[in-house]
């Protein structure tokens, strides 16, 4: 009975898996481009460039990210900032910024490199191109609008799923948040910021999010 | 035979042909779907509803391909061998009646129009002698490529025909032993008589059985029954014989790169891929009509005196159908479960199983035979 107690066993697993399948809910693939699956929460996808609240661009032209890459695929030149019309908050901002998706291995070193969370990642991976000039992505694509709304290079590409562009993804934090020394040693995940300020992490106030304040004395001076 | 008849042969060749390519085209789709499921994916989806059209597509997609012919091979032979498994294929579907003849009056007489091509008075024979010439198409495809995996493919071939075609007709010579004792004198190796012997069931017995009455007068006289060990060498070799896995290692991708159609490319490959269905749909359509009864089934007869003789020719295809589906999802359902064997098991399972297996029951079931005829000899 050996041989056929084994036909009978693995052809049992393949009708199990039918019947799973059929009248279950085995179904493990999907028809990707009419439906998309959920991502995971801490998803690598395209870069997006942040914005504050009140519109001003978050990037401050440092070349930090640039540094942090290792596929040297950042490129970012700095300017002073117009003393009229600030584009950042800080005293430079990022006047050129490139990303050559091509070399990109979307590590996020780039995210955690960034002082002021300007440069974040999203859900949305569908990026391929017919031309290596399209993969290289500039400021105008990165850049998040003032109304909070994404760029796409090709907005009429059936794959450019501009709503996965404004998910953010989430990423540790090891250190302690904005240097806090009550946070020191908890690690915090949080979605990284999108539009505006990030969400309060584990143990800050909802109430009474912690926002730099320019105008106050600062403390430790 | 007048024109008429003259008319009506080509109607049912062509009808056979056109009936073959379509079933084709929806075996693809079917094997596809139902091994997807197996493996809990979705299968094709987007030519036509779920996918019904995208064996079309991939048929128009060959067509328009060039056709890549090496260097090194002999052109002749490396062109005709998939014509010669296309024909071959095609060829055996010939004598397999597929649903209930029907009688009509045509040009003033009255004729009756058989659902089979052609009816042979040698019907399993031809069915044996076009199945072994099937497979010089695969050796002569594998060796013409003139390249070295179609003719360790082509080799593979020679070796599993020869090992299992032997099994397949001595489990034939069994049932047909068994039909001749039965029906003297009756022309026993055409297929349709084969179907009407099966027609109807098993009558009352007499004796310690009779109160099983009931159930046996209800059982179809089907040559399953009496015949289970043929059947299931027949099955074991008909697999073997359509190279259709766990059995195709003529094909082997892992090993082999494709076997013998490694190098054909476009229509030529179509060729081969649509013989391959085609045998998987004949293989099985054999099955039916040698031992489940081919078209026939319950209700046909009262269906075709109350309600017209074209339903009831409609109901026996229904019939004829069904089973044959059941045999091509066994087919599907062990290509997605069994993996290959190697070259010693097959021929181990071929040389020492299934030709013992046929001979012993070849000598049993003709002395059970000789014994109910004459008697036992010490009587």
């Amino acid at each position: 009975m050996g041989i056929l107690g084994d036909l009978a066993k693995g052809m049992s697993v393949t009708w199990r898996q039918m019947i799973d399948t059929i009248f279950r809910d085995g179904m493990i693939t999907t028809e990707y481009p009419k439906e998309f699956r959920e991502k995971p929460e801490r998803f690598h996808g395209r870069h997006v460039l942040n914005r504050y609240e009140d519109g001003m661009e978050k990037c401050i032209g440092c070349e930090l990210c640039a540094g942090a890459c290792p596929a040297r695929c950042i490129y970012v030149r700095g300017k002073e900032n117009p003393v009229d019309a600030p584009v950042s908050p800080g005293e430079r901002f990022g006047f050129v910024y490139e990303i050559n998706m091509l070399r990109c291995i979307f590590c996020a070193l780039c995210v955690e490199a960034c002082p002021t969370e300007a440069i974040t990642m999203t859900h949305l991976f569908e990026m391929s191109t017919t031309n290596r000039d399209d993969a290289i992505y500039t400021k105008d694509e990165l850049l998040i609008n003032e109304d909070g709304s994404a760029n796409h290079m090709f907005p009429d590409d059936r794959l450019a799923n501009l709503p996965e562009l404004l998910k953010a993804d989430g990423w540790m934090r090891a250190t302690a948040p904005q240097g806090r020394v009550e946070y020191e040693g908890i690690p915090g995940w949080t979605p990284s910021a999108g539009v505006g300020l990030r969400p309060p992490e584990i143990g800050q106030s909802q109430d009474a999010p912690v926002v730099h304040d320019p105008s106050a004395p600062d403390e430790e001076e | 035979m007048d024109w008429w008849d003259f008319l009506l042969v080509v109607i049912r060749v062509v009808g056979v042909f056109v009936f073959l390519l379509t079933t084709v085209v929806f075996l693809v789709w079917i094997e596809r779907k139902v091994i997807a499921d197996m493996q809990n994916r979705l299968g094709p989806m987007r030519a036509g509803p779920h996918g019904v059209l995208q064996t079309v597509a991939d048929g128009l997609k060959l067509f328009f391909k060039e056709q890549i012919t090496p260097a090194k091979s002999e052109f002749l032979i490396y062109m005709l061998a998939p014509a010669l498994s296309v024909v071959t294929a095609f060829l055996m579907f010939l004598v397999v009646p597929f649903a209930r003849p029907i009688e009509f009056a045509l040009g003033g007489e009255l004729r009756t129009f058989t659902f089979q091509a052609m009816d042979l008075n040698v019907g399993v024979l031809y069915v044996l002698a076009i199945s072994s010439i099937a497979v010089y198409a695969i050796v002569l495809a594998g060796w013409s490529s003139g390249s070295k995996y179609p003719l360790l493919g082509g080799v593979r071939a020679t070796a599993q025909a020869i090992s299992y075609e032997a099994a397949m007709g001595l489990s034939l010579v069994a049932l047909i032993m068994f039909i001749a004792v039965q029906n003297r004198g009756a022309n026993v190796m055409s297929m349709a008589a084969i179907v009407d012997f099966q027609a109807g069931t098993y009558g009352a017995t007499e004796g310690i059985f009779s109160f099983l009455n009931p159930i046996i007068t209800r059982v179809p006289k089907w040559f399953i029954l009496p015949q289970v060990i043929p059947f299931i060498i027949f099955a074991i070799a008909g697999v073997a014989e359509t190279n259709r896995a766990p059995f195709d290692l003529v094909e082997a991708e892992q090993e082999l790169v494709a076997g013998f159609h490694t190098e054909y490319s476009g229509m030529r490959f179509a060729m081969f891929f649509l013989a391959e269905y085609v045998n998987m749909f004949t293989m099985s359509a054999l099955m039916v009509t040698l031992f489940f009864g081919g078209w026939g089934g319950p209700f046909l007869d009262s269906i075709a005196l109350n309600v017209g003789p074209w339903v009831a020719t409609l109901v026996s295809f229904g019939y004829f159908m069904a089973k044959v589906f059941v045999f091509i999802f066994m087919y599907i359902w062990i290509r997605a479960s069994l993996p290959r064997l190697r070259y010693d098991q097959l021929m181990e399972l071929g040389w020492k199983r299934l030709i013992p297996g046929a001979l012993l029951w070849l000598v049993a079931s003709s002395l059970a035979l000789a014994i109910r005829q004459f008697g036992l000899p010490w009587t």
